[in-house]
């Protein structure tokens, strides 16, 4: 276990030094960051001094160097929009994508698996067919679409529910959060859904997959020729074996989830990490997208283990080291 | 599958007017819905946006530009990735070691995510798009061919061509690539849909085609300005072709996957 820990530290360093330094190199070399300090009929000396101010006067190499150091105290520079911590802006708007992104997995959680262990253990039934011709829709669906129709349906049409925003948050544990407070729930349902959609349709084509094959074998007719519920052969002893291939993709896909926040959040103006991004592109503000990307690498890593621990946990078999 | 192609090809010729042409917009046009709801006018069969322009118009030739970076995307990541799969399959080894390394960090990162990134250090414009979609398209490709040249390269056959001496290079061309031909081609459909998803994603958050040819992602985002005025055929339409295109080839990806696989005969 502990050499196990220690190959999975190494690999989380070797991959956070690569991915710093295409991050370093990518934001050098492309856009330019002067744009935004400087008025346009700027002369040359405010240039030089904005440059200096910036240290990007300095070689790369040495540009490079600060920025490891920085990096590694924790400290991405400040923002050029904000001229705050750019780590701590991202920081803040971490937990209002977590919001939408824990209500999308558990949204996709409890709907797709019982779905997919459906359409999975009674392949031929119409149900099954309709949850399946649905779910190749879910793939097909550009999210941002759905957001769109959603918005046009719940928010103008019926007028039921708010589109824009986080509302109101208050404050559970702690933090502030939309969990707390009713108007934050309404606003969390539409992007939450936004995201859960193809996510779900992913979930439930893997479970049912995993679940056609392991209802072939024969400790499922044992069970069955034991007298066991229904119920129990289906989600205890089918579903625990087809879980690993579930798991792993459910942590891929909280990352993919990630990932997709970034258009959740820009339709439905929801102040999240992802809309910081899509802000810190548009202007150029490097300090920002470089922080997200560290940190985004930081947090697959780390997902990533989470889950090899995990498969110890379903299937006792499996040594990690 | 076969509509959406031919739409492509030959609906210019039928459309109303061509939606890059200023001149044949009229802006009294604007703002108007679909035939069937009250106020729409014929010609404009699904309305026109907020510059006159006819949005069944805008489709067919958005359509062409987001197939096009569909097929272009899957030749150009498919190009390399089974190019880099045959090598590091065949040789093995450390060239083998090297490209599965790289294809399993990259592999973590969701693709989404890679492109949007890229995207952002890149200019505006088709071809940036198309080298985002290779460099994060290579890797599925590469992990396929080369878990099937291991299986294949142990063949009598392919051993045969070492007995008699050819060159490395006309092995793989002639005697594995043939043989690994069918995973790639099932994996080329479902990645045309991936890549049209992937193209219209990245247009939406305006990190993907110059607006003055919009595709179909671009056709959504502007209409998503307009959404709030009530104008929803302006972004629903778009929107719904490309989930057509894609429902249809992952169809098409779904049944030639079960028709070439062995294990489900």
């Amino acid at each position: 276990m502990f050499k196990y820990l220690v190959t999975r530290i190494g690999q989380l360093v070797a991959v956070l030094f690569i991915v710093s330094m295409l991050v370093f190199f990518m934001t050098s070399v492309v856009g330019d960051p002067l744009q935004l300090l400087v008025r346009q009929n700027a002369s040359n000396e405010e240039r030089q001094a904005a440059m200096e101010y910036l240290g990007l006067d300095k070689p790369l190499y040495v540009q490079y160097g600060k920025f490891i150091v920085s990096t590694l105290s924790g400290d991405f520079g400040k923002s050029y929009m904000y001229h705050t911590s750019a780590l701590r802006l991202i920081a803040e708007r971490f937990p209002a994508t977590m919001e939408i992104v824990i209500v999308a997995m558990l949204l996709s959680g409890f709907i797709a698996i019982p779905l997919g262990v459906y359409a999975g253990a009674y392949p031929k039934r119409m149900l099954s067919k309709t949850v399946m011709t649905l779910s190749v829709t879910g793939i097909s669906l550009p999210s941002f679409w759905v957001g769109m129709v959603l918005i046009f349906v719940f928010g103008l049409h019926f007028s039921v529910l708010p589109v824009s925003g986080r509302g109101q948050v208050g404050s559970l544990l702690g933090i502030q959060t939309s969990f707390a407070t009713l108007d934050g729930w309404k606003h969390l349902l539409l992007p939450s859904i936004t995201l859960a959609l193809s996510n779900m349709a992913t979930i439930l084509r893997l479970t049912r997959a995993g679940m056609r094959e392991t209802m072939k074998q024969d400790f499922i007719k044992f069970a069955r020729a034991k007298g066991v519920r229904n119920r129990k052969v289906l989600f205890g002893h089918a579903l625990k074996n087809t879980l690993i291939p579930v798991v792993t993709v459910f942590g891929l896909q909280l990352g993919t989830l990630i990932a997709f926040t970034t258009i959740t959040e820009t339709i439905f103006a929801w102040p999240g990490m992802g809309k910081l991004l899509i802000d810190a592109i548009n202007a150029g503000d490097r300090p920002i997208i470089s922080a997200y990307i560290i940190f985004v690498a930081f947090m697959f890593v780390f997902l990533n283990f989470i889950v090899d621990l995990l498969y110890t946990l379903i299937d006792p078999r499996i040594d990690l080291s | 599958m076969l509509i959406v192609l031919l739409v492509a090809l030959f609906g210019p010729c039928f459309t109303v007017q061509n939606p890059y042409n200023l001149s044949a917009i009229s802006l009294s046009d604007a703002y108007k819905p679909p035939f069937w709801v009250e106020g729409g006018e014929l010609p404009f069969v699904l309305g026109t946006d907020q510059q006159g322009r006819d949005i069944l118009s805008a489709i067919v030739y958005g359509s062409r530009v987001s197939l096009v970076i569909g097929f272009l995307g899957v030749i150009f990541a498919g190009g390399i990735g089974v190019a880099l799969g045959l090598i590091a399959g065949y040789f093995g080894g450390k060239t083998d070691a090297l490209i599965m390394r790289l294809a399993d960090v990259q592999l973590s990162f969701p693709t989404m995510l890679i492109a949007l990134l890229l995207m952002s250090f890149f200019e505006q414009g088709v071809s940036n798009i198309l080298i985002a979609l290779a460099v994060v398209g290579w890797v599925r490709y590469a992990r396929t061919v080369r878990g099937e040249v291991l299986v294949v390269k142990k063949k009598e056959y392919v051993e045969a061509t070492k007995v008699i001496g050819l060159p490395n290079r006309q092995t793989l061309v002639k005697h594995v690539l043939p043989n690994v031909l069918t995973s790639i081609i099932v994996l080329s459909t479902i990645q045309i849909g991936n890549f049209i998803l992937t193209e219209a994603t990245l247009s939406f958050l305006g990190l993907g085609v110059p607006i003055t040819r919009p595709s179909l992602g671009m056709l959504c985002s502007n209409g998503f300005k307009v959404l709030y005025s009530g104008l929803w055929w302006v972004s629903i339409f778009p929107g719904l072709y490309i989930m057509l295109i894609v429902f249809g080839i992952n169809l098409l990806g779904d049944f030639l996957r079960d028709e070439f696989n062995p294990r489900l005969k």
